[in-house]
């Protein structure tokens, strides 16, 4: 147990504290209780990068399930460490504002920081794991924390719609992730991401590598809401907006670019994952922009925004990736993508963290986040309004902001990947470029249509429920840290770069550097004129058209069909799932015993049949088998027609007899066979039982056989012939195959010598086995109990 | 004889399973009685048929008849007596309290399981 282990888990253990800290300190809102520990992890990660910039990584394993190759092992590098600093960073401003978002006397706190806690160390988890079943448990936890903290207000039923939705398409992808883990190890025998990435040219070479890189990018896509996936986090919203701006947008949604990243140095090789990787980003940021623009509710524009940013992350690794195929660096003509990736990562958790804080203070107080009630608030909340400003011009990629330079980053990746000669990026590649710069016009469009609904226009305060006035300091502070980093990353991006963002770029391109090396990244605002730079211009002039020209086309939304919209196919998708799930177990299930009966005696012929088959039993062998006198066939005979002649008798009466005689041809059996023991007591109990049911019989109705029909009949003749069958079988096969020596030998001898008994059979009953007779005592006394409580419960109501 | 019995062990088997799966609780408590009439056999016949005395020391036989067979049948035949009397009473119970003794009706209505 390394100081590193102890930090991933922390926030687990702290959870385990919250409901007596919460209990018993009741006057002091819990969330100051949780605020130092991120704070404290984040100044603790914060000195890994010294060691980090040297291109060195920390490694700590705990043997855990050695023997499956399982271990927790944690490792801090470039990547990793980026995102623990997100992960701690951004969590300890969460707190701090959730503290005043959270009222302490209408919510239950200690639920909501436990689930929180919960969330901070599967994310940690994560991030840091370098066992890839370690991170996979980690990952499941993180769904499972958001899918608790989505539906955190659980009496609304938008909450839990929406906890589910997220739960369910997060976690068939989390599945889907876990069999591309199983796939990788089939290929490469370890669960070591480590020694995956030094395998890499076995993996793309083995035939089961498509099937692989589907599923962890089903896994990815799943959980950064790409496209179509995407639908889960719109819903995710319902959360209090702590949360959303915590997981949603910041950190967990963020597990499937880092899984991208991770695995960039294992798949990266093969053209479908470039073509995956940038498509699927690309559609998604292109999407995600474009319904941005029509949501009237300040958290759905964020939402959609965090998607079609998520996208753009995504598209940029995919390009980026395709360096690979270059083999070296070439001046970072390609790395550029990666590099804004890794950028822009950051630069989104700083702005995006900062408008979502800004939401929540809206909400807080105006009592709502609708744009068509909101208007001219920024009379009322100046300092909100500059936060606000500061976070949608970054995201619309104006200067002197940090998202102007990685939008412009951005575009450069773009066109550089319409140049690429391979995977025939030549022909379509061009299409990168058009559809990311048409997804920033709407980008900044609706970056606009959030700032300037909100905080200009007309005040109308018929329609709040509150009297908006600027929020306490403490929910300010958060935002407003975010959103100095957001300018200070603006204006001295090399802060991060060389400290930051160069280690984690050695982390998913480390095949293309020497040992000694580090990337060179340096960051400008001015490269001369460029495409980039009119793009960005172009972006922003038309953007501006749009914005004034709003009302007269917003009616191309109207125009699509709401019945190709893709909620409505998981809706309907979920609806008839239940509904055939339904069906197929009413199917079976029908609540009748003999439907289960015949299940189990039809298993029992199939299952016994097929493995006598299957293990050649039926070589059957009578060359030792007793010899038959003519009594003895008479005898089984009377039994064999006794037996059948039950199945038509009609009356009561009837059939107890023919069980009895039946019984008492046992009896004579036994003694035929060298069983007094047996004789004996067979016939003492068939004796009382023959009583028993004479007993019974005069309490139950008469035999009724009118309901039977044909068919019923047919099918249970059907199935008592088979069992018939195959217990002749086996009877047959084990006289022939003795495969073992018996074991009775050792009670012949031992009978006297060890027990003092003469009768074998006794001796065995209460010596050898004495404990079976014991509870075989047992057991007749539970049913003597069982029958007495039975007539004793007629006789308590009878009295009632 | 081992042939001979394996079949009527079949026989007995296969009425058995006819009678378990009808309608009326009697026939089925029936079926449960000749199941274990059957099963007692099978055990029997799977060990060897008429080898040698009964197992008892004082017949000073060469060879005996195999012991652990009929302790494992003893065993039997006393449990299946325990579990008949019990089917017995809980049929005439369910008979009583229920005004059936048809499997079908005796069907958990909705909202009762």
């Amino acid at each position: 147990m390394s100081l590193l282990h102890l930090a991933v888990i922390s926030p687990l253990l702290l959870a385990l504290l919250i409901p007596f800290l919460h209990k018993h300190f009741r006057k002091i809102h819990t969330g100051w209780f949780l605020l130092p520990l991120p704070a404290v992890l984040f100044g603790y990660f914060l000195q890994f990068i010294s060691v980090t910039r040297q291109g060195d990584t920390v490694m700590e394993t705990i043997p855990w399930i050695s023997s499956l190759g399982i271990d927790f092992t944690v490792k801090v590098d470039g990547l990793g460490l980026l995102f623990a600093l997100l992960i701690t960073g951004i969590g300890a401003l969460v707190v701090l504002y959730s503290i005043y978002y959270l009222s302490p006397e209408k919510e239950k706190l200690n639920t909501f920081y436990i689930y929180l806690l919960l969330f901070m160390g599967a994310m940690l988890g994560v991030v840091l794991s370098d066992n890839l079943i370690v991170l996979y448990a980690f990952w499941e936890l993180t769904s499972f924390s958001s899918f608790l903290l989505i539906g955190y207000w659980n009496h609304r039923e938008r909450s839990r719609y929406g906890a589910q939705k997220s739960m369910l398409i997060t976690v068939f992808g989390g599945l889907s992730m876990f069999g591309g883990i199983l796939l990788l190890n089939s290929i490469t025998g370890t669960f070591s991401i480590t020694e995956t990435i030094a395998m890499s040219n076995e993996v793309v070479n083995h035939p089961l590598f498509t099937a692989t890189l589907i599923l962890f990018l089903l896994g990815a896509f799943t959980k950064s809401a790409q496209f179509p996936f995407h639908i889960w986090l719109p819903d995710a919203m319902e959360a209090p907006t702590p949360v959303s701006a915590y997981l949603h947008s910041a950190t967990m949604v963020k597990a499937g670019i880092y899984m991208v990243a991770r695995m960039t140095p294992v798949f990266a090789h093969s053209g479908t994952w470039v073509w995956l990787v940038a498509g699927i980003g690309i559609i998604t940021l292109f999407w995600g922009s474009f319904s941005a623009v029509k949501q009237v509710d300040l958290k759905a524009i964020l939402a959609f925004s965090t998607v079609s940013q998520l996208g753009m992350i995504m598209s940029l690794l995919g390009a980026g990736a395709a360096a690979l195929h270059y083999g070296t660096i070439q001046d970072g003509y390609y790395i550029v993508a990666v590099t804004a990736a890794v950028f822009h990562l950051i630069n989104h958790a700083t702005f995006k963290g900062s408008l979502f804080m800004v939401t929540g203070i809206i909400d807080h107080e105006t009592g709502t986040r609708d744009i068509r009630k909101l208007g001219g608030l920024m009379n009322f909340m100046p300092i909100t309004f500059t936060l606000a400003i500061i976070g949608t011009f970054s995201m619309a990629g104006i200067p002197p902001f940090n998202g102007f330079l990685s939008k412009e980053m951005f575009f450069t990746g773009m066109l550089r990947i319409a140049e690429m000669d391979i995977f025939s990026f030549d022909t379509w590649g061009i299409l990168f470029p058009i559809i990311a710069w048409t997804a920033s016009v709407f980008t900044f469009l609706y970056s606009m249509i959030y700032v300037f609904k909100t905080f200009t226009g007309k005040y109308q305060p018929e329609k709040l429920d509150k009297k908006p006035h600027e929020a306490p300091v403490g929910m300010l502070i958060p935002p407003v840290i975010l959103a100095s980093l957001a300018v200070i990353i603006g204006i001295y991006p090399d802060v991060i770069s060389g400290r930051l963002i160069s280690p984690a770029l050695r982390s998913i391109l480390p095949a293309l550097l020497d040992d000694s090396k580090a990337y060179e990244v340096h960051i400008y605002h001015w490269h001369g004129f460029t495409p980039e730079l009119f793009m960005t211009i172009g972006v922003i002039a038309v953007g501006i058209l749009l914005y004034k020209t709003l009302t007269k086309w917003t009616g191309v939304y109207r125009a699509f069909p709401e019945k190709l919209a893709l909620n409505r196919f998981y809706d309907s998708g979920l609806e008839k799932l239940e509904l055939g799930s339904l069906n197929i177990t009413r199917g079976y299930m029908t609540g009748f015993i003999r439907t289960y009966l015949v299940y189990i005696f039809t298993f029992f012929v199939l299952a016994l049949g097929v493995t006598l088959f299957y293990r050649n039993a039926f070589a059957l062998d009578f060359s030792d088998v007793a010899p038959i006198r003519f009594f003895e066939v008479v005898l089984v005979a009377i039994m064999a027609i006794s037996a059948i002649t039950i199945l038509f008798a009609k009356s009561r009466l009837t059939s107890i007899i023919l069980l009895g005689s039946v019984g008492y041809t046992v009896a004579l059996f036994f003694v035929i066979f060298r069983a007094p023991d047996l004789a004996l007591t067979q016939l003492v109990i068939e004796t009382v039982s023959v009583a028993l049911f004479l007993l019974a019989f005069y309490h139950l109705p008469q035999i009724n056989r009118k309901e039977e029909h044909m068919r019923f009949k047919l099918g249970n003749l059907l199935v008592s012939i088979g069992v018939g069958v195959i217990v002749t079988m086996i009877a047959l096969s084990a006289h022939s195959n003795k495969s073992f020596k018996s074991i009775s030998e050792y009670y012949v001898e031992n009978t006297y010598k060890k027990a003092g008994g003469e009768n074998m059979v006794n001796v065995i009953l209460v010596d050898f086995r004495g404990f079976d007779t014991m509870f075989e005592i047992a057991v007749l006394g539970i049913a003597a109990l069982g029958i007495f409580a039975m007539i004793r419960l007629r006789l308590t109501r009878g009295k009632e | 004889m081992e042939i001979l019995m394996a079949f009527l062990v079949g026989i007995l088997f296969m009425t058995a399973t006819y009678l378990m799966l009808s309608k009326s609780l009697l026939r089925i408590i029936i079926g449960t009685g000749l199941l274990s009439h059957g099963a007692h056999l099978l055990l029997l016949t799977m060990g060897g048929l008429k080898r040698g005395a009964a197992p008892l020391l004082g017949e000073n036989a060469p060879a005996y008849a195999d012991p652990l067979p009929q302790a494992l049948i003893l065993t039997a035949i006393v449990i299946s007596f325990g579990v008949t009397a019990f089917f017995l009473v809980l049929a005439y119970r369910a008979y009583q309290e229920l005004g059936t003794d048809n499997m079908d009706r005796l069907r958990g209505k909705e909202g009762h399981e």
